[in-house]
């Protein structure tokens, strides 16, 4: 961050003095605005570019589009499951967001307004067995799974609810604690009265709690659909079928064998990836920032 | 979960702010000592209940068939538990935990668990299942063709994807024109209904099965060929592609002197418990062995075997060295761009700001395979546009700088969003007043704003260290571990230990999950430990600033 608020000392000139402070003062955050933006869009814009460019090459395609043609689009939905991987994908990310910020939300509340016997011992528990990430214990849960499909098919490889219950096996943790963090600095009085006034835990939580807690709501379930939608090395274990296979496996397999010559349509499914993303986003943007922080400043 | 409308009583709004989001009428409650049990709250308990019976229900009828009683039991006790739980009215706060633990119990504490037990046996290739298990391996590995064994013509054919799914023999059997379905668990004849047989004896349909046409079979003739259908008398091969034969195992097993002899050669080889193989007097083993418990071995092996112990520490070198790059770096850059945007005089910040977090709305595993991709030599982004003919994935620090950058372009506009709220929170008489006493902008950013940052995001900075610490994506993604020295394809200059780990349960070198195990309780230790001192650490800063 270097300032530039060496306005010309002896300028006669007050116009350009006053630019000079102009740009001491607010010209220079303009700068290194748009060099961040720039950052953060050039990988972007050759996504584009790629997903335009028609012979759909990775060495034939450059920074700037260079054409203009949806045949990578169309050869996506042609010749490959992208339509399941979407769907797939988006009913794995949704219905595991949903349910595990209903979950965490159920245990913040519990940690953060009752005392009870075990409390300290299972907010420290929760943090630590986060800390073994799921994916190291693989080997044990292929093979709790090659004994669930054998049991109950529904529930076993190659079905989205099969992945559905792996993924909630981390529903308390991060999220609870997050969320803890924003139940504590609602004041207590608020459900107090309520107590007092007759209302039952299970109407505090769902009347009073849960609609104030909105935004650490957004921003949890936004987490962790991203979470989900990018989690790659277990539902790559867990899903073999072409057609059962998330957006995260199914792409991977259009490049990692032939890398180049199918970077198009690899380039154009991203786009459509980043879609409910980005709509999300954008639709929750003022929650985000305060929910994350709220939440962490308490933490 | 919506909340249905219901409660009687005269309306009595609670005080306090009113709802966000939600549009719904708060119903409000009588004022009763009790909380009443009201019509929909009962509603929805018995619905929820009647939930759990029935998928309690629906999961014990494949439990009863195949007689796993211990898991029925389970299943029961844990259905009795959760009725008497949310039937009574005392244990509210397990009420709202149980749900979630439940699943934390069956997918990841018991998984880990289960890892951890495995982390002190021999688990991995050759050492699979049982001793019972290894000597129907050793006696149907050694069969042989014998004159006048029974040859069948086969079909290769799977229940799953005709390229990945398991494999099961069709055989027909001339003489008698039963057809039988054969994998490595054994034979189990088929009706003759549910068969399509073309003739000259060659299965070509089957109800349940897809038959494997000769281009997809020929894929996976190292597969075909692997696969021996253990039989009473001996065991089934196949011979080619469309042939098998029955033949006789060359080695029994004798329990009298709890060994395998070969009755060709007349070599034995007896049973050793503490490595779980068969071993000849002459030191060779059998490459069937079992599972046994082999203490803490395979601690020791990663801590002192030069081959394991070297790559581990310098491994782990690098591993700190990228979780402190990735979550440093990424907030060094998203503060400074949060800090350089945030003032009263600035417009268009909004816009900035929605630029600027679209690589955090990105799919990051798409992205990190367009990175590598970027970073291609011949045709990739970055040569191209610098004019530079650099082979990135090839050396040791350009990997390792190309992967941190690639970290840092995923990780910096998260730093930057949460980095923007809380400097939303920090007054700003506190900096102006800092000002008005002469303290340069440095100055008061490095005694006022920065400590107060890091009170508020030190937990969020040690959660995305824990995180990049096993970003197993980041790396698999893009370098894949690589590159590799020359004298070593176990373990490259990006690994990180997740990766290395990955290598060694599943790698092409055959799989070692019990060493494996053991490199994630290692994992599992560094990451707890660090965490906790630095939490430790934050919450004394706390009491300190605030």
């Amino acid at each position: 961050m270097t300032t530039h608020a060496d306005a010309p000392a002896g300028n006669r000139n007050a116009g350009r003095a006053s630019k000079g402070r102009w740009f001491a003062q607010v010209g220079w955050r303009h700068v290194v605005g748009v060099l961040a933006v720039a950052f953060s869009l050039f990988p972007i814009l050759f996504v584009l570019s790629a997903a335009l460019n028609p012979l759909g090459t990775l060495s034939s395609t450059e920074l700037l589009p260079t054409g203009a043609s949806v045949e990578n689009f169309t050869n996506l939905f042609d010749k490959t499951a992208f339509g399941y991987w979407f769907l797939n994908s988006l009913l794995i990310a949704g219905a595991s967001s949903f349910v595990s910020i209903l979950l965490s939300a159920l245990a913040a509340y519990a940690f953060s307004r009752m005392r009870f016997a075990g409390r300290r011992i299972g907010l420290l528990a929760l943090l630590l067995i986060q800390m073994f990430p799921q994916f190291l214990a693989i080997v044990a849960i292929f093979l709790i799974f090659t004994t669930v499909t054998d049991l109950w098919p529904s529930l076993g490889f190659n079905t989205p609810w099969g992945l559905f219950l792996l993924y909630m096996g981390g529903a308390l943790g991060v999220n609870t604690w997050l969320m803890k963090g924003f139940f504590d600095t609602l004041p207590r009085e608020l459900d107090e009265s309520a107590t007092v006034d007759g209302a039952s835990h299970a109407q505090v939580f769902f009347r009073i709690m849960l609609p104030l807690v909105a935004p650490i709501l957004a921003v949890t379930a936004l987490l962790s659909f991203i979470g989900t939608i990018n989690e790659f090395m277990i539902a790559n274990v867990f899903l073999t079928d072409t057609e059962s296979k998330t957006l995260a496996v199914g792409m991977w397999g259009l490049v990692a064998g032939e890398r180049n010559n199918n970077f198009g349509m690899f380039a154009a499914g991203t786009l459509l990836t980043a879609i409910p993303t980005v709509v999300v986003f954008q639709l929750l943007q003022r929650y985000i920032v305060s929910g994350l922080t709220a939440g962490a400043v308490k933490g | 979960m919506s909340t249905s409308l219901s409660g009687p009583g005269p309306a009595t709004r609670t005080p306090g702010r009113e709802p966000v989001g939600s549009g719904l009428p708060r119903a409000s409650q009588g004022a009763r000592n009790l909380a009443p049990i009201t019509a929909a709250g009962l509603l929805v308990k018995v619905v929820l209940l009647g939930l759990v019976a029935g998928i309690a229900v629906w999961a014990a009828f494949p439990l009863v068939e195949a007689e796993q009683w211990t898991g029925l039991a389970i299943l029961a006790v844990t259905t009795a538990g959760l009725f008497y739980l949310y039937l009574t009215r005392r244990h509210v706060p397990a009420k709202y935990l149980v749900p979630g633990t439940l699943f934390l119990i069956a997918f990841q504490v018991f998984p880990v668990l289960y890892t951890a037990s495995t982390a002190f046996t021999n688990f991995g290739d050759g050492h699979r299942g049982s001793k019972d298990d290894a000597i129907v391996a050793i006696q149907s590995s050694s069969v042989k063709q014998v004159p006048g064994s029974t040859e069948y013509s086969l079909s290769i054919a799977t229940k799953g994807d005709p390229a990945t799914g398991p494999l099961v023999f069709l055989l027909s059997d001339p003489k008698t024109n039963q057809v039988s379905a054969g994998d490595a668990d054994g034979l189990r004849s088929l009706d003759a209904g549910d068969v399509t047989v073309a003739p000259g004896g060659k299965v070509t349909a089957a109800d349940g099965y897809t038959v494997l046409n000769f281009g997809q079979a020929s894929v996976r003739s190292k597969e075909i060929t692997d696969l021996v259908v253990p039989t009473s008398g001996g065991a089934i091969r196949s011979n080619g592609l469309s042939r098998a034969y029955e033949g006789k195992a060359v080695r029994a097993y004798d329990a009298g002197c709890d060994c395998v002899t070969d009755s060709e050669t007349g070599k034995t080889w007896t049973a050793d418990g503490a490595t779980g193989s068969f071993v000849a007097a002459d030191g060779e083993r059998l490459a069937q062995g079992w599972r046994v418990n082999v203490g803490l071995k395979n601690f020791s092996r990663v801590l002192t075997d030069p081959n394991i112990a070297g790559p581990f520490f310098g491994t782990l070198l690098w591993n700190f060295a990228f979780a402190l790059g990735s979550t440093g770096l990424t907030f060094v850059l998203g503060m400074a761009i949060a800090l350089a945007l945030h003032s009263p005089r600035m417009r268009g910040t909004n816009l900035y700001r929605v630029l600027l977090i679209l690589p955090y709305a990105m799919p990051s595993f798409a992205m990190l395979l367009v990175w590598r991709d970027m970073f291609n030599t011949d045709f990739g982004l970055v040569n191209n546009l610098f004019g530079l003919g650099v082979d990135w994935f090839g050396e040791t620090w350009s990997a390792r700088a190309a992967v941190l950058l690639v970290q840092l372009w995923l990780g910096y506009p998260y730093m930057f969003l949460v980095t923007t709220g809380a400097l939303q929170a920090i007054p700003r008489e506190l900096t102006e007043s800092t000002s008005v006493d002469g303290a340069s902008p440095w100055q008061s950013f490095r005694a006022v704003t920065l400590p107060l940052l890091l009170v508020a995001l030190s937990p969020l900075l040690i959660a995305s260290f824990a995180y990049n610490f096993n970003n197993i994506n980041a790396i698999w993604l893009t370098t894949a571990g690589g590159p590799f020295p020359a004298d070593n394809p176990r373990n490259g200059a990006t690994d990180l230990l997740i990766t290395y780990t990955y290598r060694l349960a599943f790698g092409a070198q055959g799989a070692e999950y019990g060493t494996a195990a053991a490199v994630s309780i290692f994992i599992f230790a560094i990451v707890a430990t660090v965490s906790a001192i630095s939490f430790r650490r934050t919450r004394k800063q706390e009491e300190v600033y605030s």
